[in-house]
C-alpha cells in the first residue's frame, strides 16, 4: 500500500510526461472503445429497423442494394417493378399482405416514400412495435403526407404545413414539383430507425405530380394543374419494391423461388434476415480492420509509456539506492514501478471511456439525423468492458518491462548511488 | 579490538565481523579482507579512510544489501546470511538508518514524507516513533527541529529547493526516526563546507546519542575525527593488497 502512495507520488512529480502519456493512451482507447462501439451499434440499429416481414421484392439485382434501398433508404433501386407484376404477386392466396413502396422523390434531403395503408398497418420495427401516430392520421387525399418524426422536428413542421416535393434524392434539387404542393396531416411518433427520415405520401400522390413528367423531367408545354390532375387514373404504372407477408412461414422459399423464377419480367425476392447477415459478412471484414487498427493504436501508445517510463528510470537509480537503504525489498521497488504503469494504464482507459461518452454525447445527434445511427452512449457493453479490461491487461504486461529493469538495478546498485 | 570477540558477545555489539573476504566476482580480486571488527551497541565510530579502499562496500555489507561470501558479519547479533532476501530488507529497515554521501531524497515526496520515509518500510520504526512523539509527524518535526530545521514552511517545501546542508540534515531525520540502533553514514559531509561539516557532525553524533543508537561515521576528512569515541583506520582492519 504504502508503495502505491509512492508511485502516485512519483508520476504526479513527473506529471507532464505522466499526461501525455494518459492523453496517448486515452485517445487510444477512445478510439478502439468508438469503433466497436459504433460496430455493434450499427448492427443493432439495423436488425431493429424492420421486423415481422418475410419477402422483400423488388427488380432483379443485387440483394443487399435490394435490401438497401428498400429498408435503410440508402442508394438507389436500378429498376422498377410492374405493377401488373406486383398485382399479380400481392393477390396470391399464399400472401396474407403486401406493401408496396415507391422511391424516387425527396423533400429537403429526406426521401419520399410512396406507399400505401398497409404501411401503416404492416410495418414493424424493433420487437414488434408497430408504427403510432404522435399527431394526426394516415394519408387519405392525394396530396396528404405523413411526416417521420426526424423530418417534423428538423424542419419544424406541424400539422397543415404545406410541403413541395422535389424530383430525385438530393438534398439539393433543382427539378421540384412546385404546382402540387402536399399537406402534412399526420406525424408519425419516434422509431429510431430510417422511417423517422421518410416524408409518406400516397402511391397516387407520387403518380399525381409526374402525371404530366417523362423519363425525370416535365414535358415541355404539357402541364396539369393540381385540380386536372384528379380527373386522371392514378393507378401507378410501376413501383420501386413491395414488402411480403406471408400466411404460413413455411412457404418462404417455395415462394422467394416462384418469384425469383417470375416469369413476366425477372425479379428478386430476399429474406431480410439472411441479406442483412450477408450484408454483415461483407462490412466484417473492414470492421475487423479497423478494429485491428484501433488496437495497433492501443499498442502504440503503450510504446509511448514504455519509451517515458524506461527513459525516466536511469536518472531514478538514486531514488532506487535511497528506497533499498530504507529497507524497501527488490519486490517493492518492481511493485512501484509496475504501479506507475497500471496508475497509467488505468487513467488513460478511464479517461478514454469517459472521451468516448463525451463525443457521443455532442455528436450522437449528428449522428442519429445523419444516419439514422442511435448509439446508446451508458452503460458500456460486456464486450467493451472486455477490451477495457485487455487494455489494463496490455498496460500490465508493458509495465513489466521497467518494473524488471528497476528491480534489477535495485538488485544490482544496491545502495550505490550512481550518478 | 584485535582480539576475535566470542560468538556469546556477538549480541553485545552493534556490528560484529570475522574473517570476512569479499569481492564482487569470483574472477575479481578481493576488495575486503577483515579478520575481524566490533563496533560496541551505542559506540559512535570514526572509520577512516581515503576514497576506494572498500568502505561503501564494507558499508552495504553491514546493511545487508549484498551477501557475504567467506566469513560472517552479525549485526545486534543476527548472522545476516542466515537471513533471506526480505528478511534482511526487514531486518535493515527496522535497526538500521543509512545517510549518503549526497542526494538522499526522494524529489517527489515533501521534506516531512522524505523524514518519515523509513515507517512506510517498517512497522517497529513507526511504533516506536509514535511511542517517542504521538505521531510519525510530530517526531518527524521533533528531530528536524533538533538538527535545526524548525523554519517555518520548510517541511512542506519540495526538497529541490533546500540548500545541500539542509538536504544532509534531513537525511539525519530520516535516518534518526523511529530509533533504529544502528546509524551507517557513508561520507555524509562532503558536499558541505567546512563550517557546516563540524555542526553536522555534531549534531548527528548528538542526536544518536539521546537515541542510544550506534553510529558508524565513515569519511577520508580526519578533521572530524574528534568527535567521536573511537577512530579506526580501514587499512589497518583491511589486509587486501589493494586496500590503500
Amino acid at each position: 500500500m504504502a508503495i502505491l502512495t509512492l508511485a502516485a507520488k512519483s508520476l504526479w512529480n513527473r506529471r507532464l510526461t505522466s499526461a501525455l502519456v494518459v492523453v496517448a493512451i486515452a485517445l487510444s482507447v477512445t478510439l478502439l472503445l468508438g469503433v466497436e462501439r459504433l460496430r455493434t451499434q450499427t448492427r443493432a440499429s439495423f436488425a431493429n429497423t424492420l421486423s415481422g416481414v418475410d419477402l422483400i421484392v423488388g427488380a432483379r439485382g443485387s440483394p443487399i442494394n435490394l435490401l438497401l434501398y428498400s429498408v435503410f433508404r440508402i442508394g438507389d433501386p436500378t429498376n422498377n417493378v410492374n405493377w401488373s407484376s406486383y398485382r399479380t404477386l400481392a393477390t396470391d392466396h399464399r400472401v396474407a399482405w403486401t406493401v408496396p413502396l415507391s422511391l424516387g422523390d425527396s423533400h429537403q434531403g429526406f426521401r419520399v416514400l410512396g406507399t400505401n395503408q398497409n404501411y401503416f398497418q404492416r410495418y414493424r420495427y424493433g420487437r414488434d412495435h408497430p408504427l403510432h401516430f404522435a399527431e394526426g392520421r394516415e394519408f387519405a387525399d392525394l396530396f396528404d403526407a405523413v411526416l417521420g418524426a426526424e423530418v417534423a422536428e428538423r424542419l419544424g413542421y406541424r400539422l397543415g404545413q404545406s410541403i413541395i416535393l422535389a424530383h430525385g434524392a438530393g438534398a439539393v434539387s433543382f427539378a421540384l414539383h412546385e404546382d402540387k404542393p402536399f399537406r402534412v396531416v399526420g406525424i408519425l411518433a419516434r422509431t429510431g430507425t430510417p422511417v423517422d427520415q421518410t416524408v409518406h405520401v400516397s402511391l397516387a400522390g407520387i403518380e399525381a405530380i409526374h402525371a404530366d413528367w417523362r423519363g425525370g423531367a416535365p414535358l415541355p408545354g404539357f402541364h396539369l394543374s393540381a385540380e386536372q390532375v384528379r380527373q386522371l387514373d392514378l393507378t401507378p404504372k410501376t413501383i420501386t419494391a413491395f414488402l411480403v407477408g406471408l400466411n404460413t412461414k413455411t412457404a418462404i422459399f417455395r415462394v422467394q423461388r416462384e418469384i425469383n423464377e417470375f416469369s413476366a419480367e425477372p425479379l428478386l425476392a430476399i429474406l431480410p434476415g439472411l441479406t442483412l447477415q450477408q450484408l454483415w459478412d461483407l462490412m466484417g471484414l473492414a470492421e475487423n480492420a479497423l478494429l485491428v487498427v484501433s488496437g495497433l493504436v492501443v499498442l502504440v501508445s503503450f510504446t509511448v509509456m514504455l519509451v517515458a517510463l524506461l527513459t525516466s528510470l536511469n536518472e531514478r537509480r538514486r531514488e532506487m539506492a535511497i528506497l533499498r537503504a530504507v529497507g524497501a525489498q527488490p519486490s517493492q521497488i518492481f511493485t512501484l514501478v509496475l504501479g506507475e504503469s497500471v496508475t497509467l494504464a488505468l487513467a488513460g482507459a478511464t479517461c478514454g471511456l469517459l472521451l468516448l461518452q463525451g463525443a457521443l454525447w455532442l455528436a450522437g445527434p449528428v449522428l442519429e439525423a445523419q444516419l439514422g445511427l442511435t448509439i446508446a452512449a451508458w452503460p458500456p457493453s460486456r464486450y467493451e468492458l472486455m477490451l477495457l479490461v485487455a487494455v489494463l491487461g496490455c498496460g500490465l504486461v508493458a509495465g513489466m518491462i521497467p518494473a524488471w529493469r528497476a528491480y534489477r538495478y535495485s538488485v544490482a546498485d544496491g545502495m550505490t548511488l550512481r550518478m | 579490538m584485535t582480539d576475535a570477540p566470542a560468538i556469546e558477545a556477538d549480541a553485545l555489539s552493534a556490528i560484529a565481523i570475522n574473517g570476512l573476504r569479499f569481492r564482487w566476482r569470483s574472477n575479481r580480486p578481493w576488495v575486503l579482507d577483515i579478520p575481524a571488527f566490533t563496533v560496541a551497541a551505542g559506540e559512535r565510530l570514526f572509520l577512516a579512510g581515503p576514497s576506494g579502499s572498500g568502505k561503501s562496500t564494507l558499508l552495504t555489507l553491514i546493511a545487508g544489501i549484498h551477501q557475504v561470501t567467506v566469513g560472517r558479519i552479525a549485526v545486534f547479533g543476527v548472522d545476516l546470511a542466515s537471513l533471506s532476501g526480505p528478511a534482511r530488507d526487514r531486518f535493515r529497515a527496522d535497526r538500521l538508518g543509512v545517510i549518503f554521501q549526497m542526494f538522499n531524497l526522494l524529489p517527489y515526496l515533501s521534506v516531512l514524507e522524505n523524514a518519515t520515509l523509513p515507517c512506510r518500510f517498517s512497522t517497529a520504526r513507526r511504533t516506536h516513533a509514535i511511542a517517542a512523539a504521538g505521531s510519525i509527524h510530530a517526531e518527524a518535526r521533533r528531530l528536524l527541529a533538533h538538527l535545526g530545521l524548525n523554519e517555518p514552511g520548510l517541511e512542506r517545501r519540495a526538497v529541490a529547493e533546500l540548500s545541500v546542508g539542509q538536504q544532509q540534515r534531513v537525511a539525519a531525520a530520516r535516518a534518526l526516526i523511529g530509533r533504529p540502533d544502528l546509524i551507517v553514514a557513508d561520507e555524509p559531509t562532503s558536499a558541505l563546507d567546512t563550517d557546516r561539516r563540524l555542526d553536522f557532525v555534531e549534531l548527528l553524533r548528538r542526536e544518536c546519542e539521546s537515541a542510544g543508537a550506534a553510529l558508524l561515521f565513515v569519511s577520508h576528512d580526519r578533521s572530524l575525527a574528534g568527535h567521536f569515541d573511537r577512530v579506526v583506520e580501514l587499512s589497518t582492519l583491511n589486509a587486501t593488497p589493494l586496500a590503500g
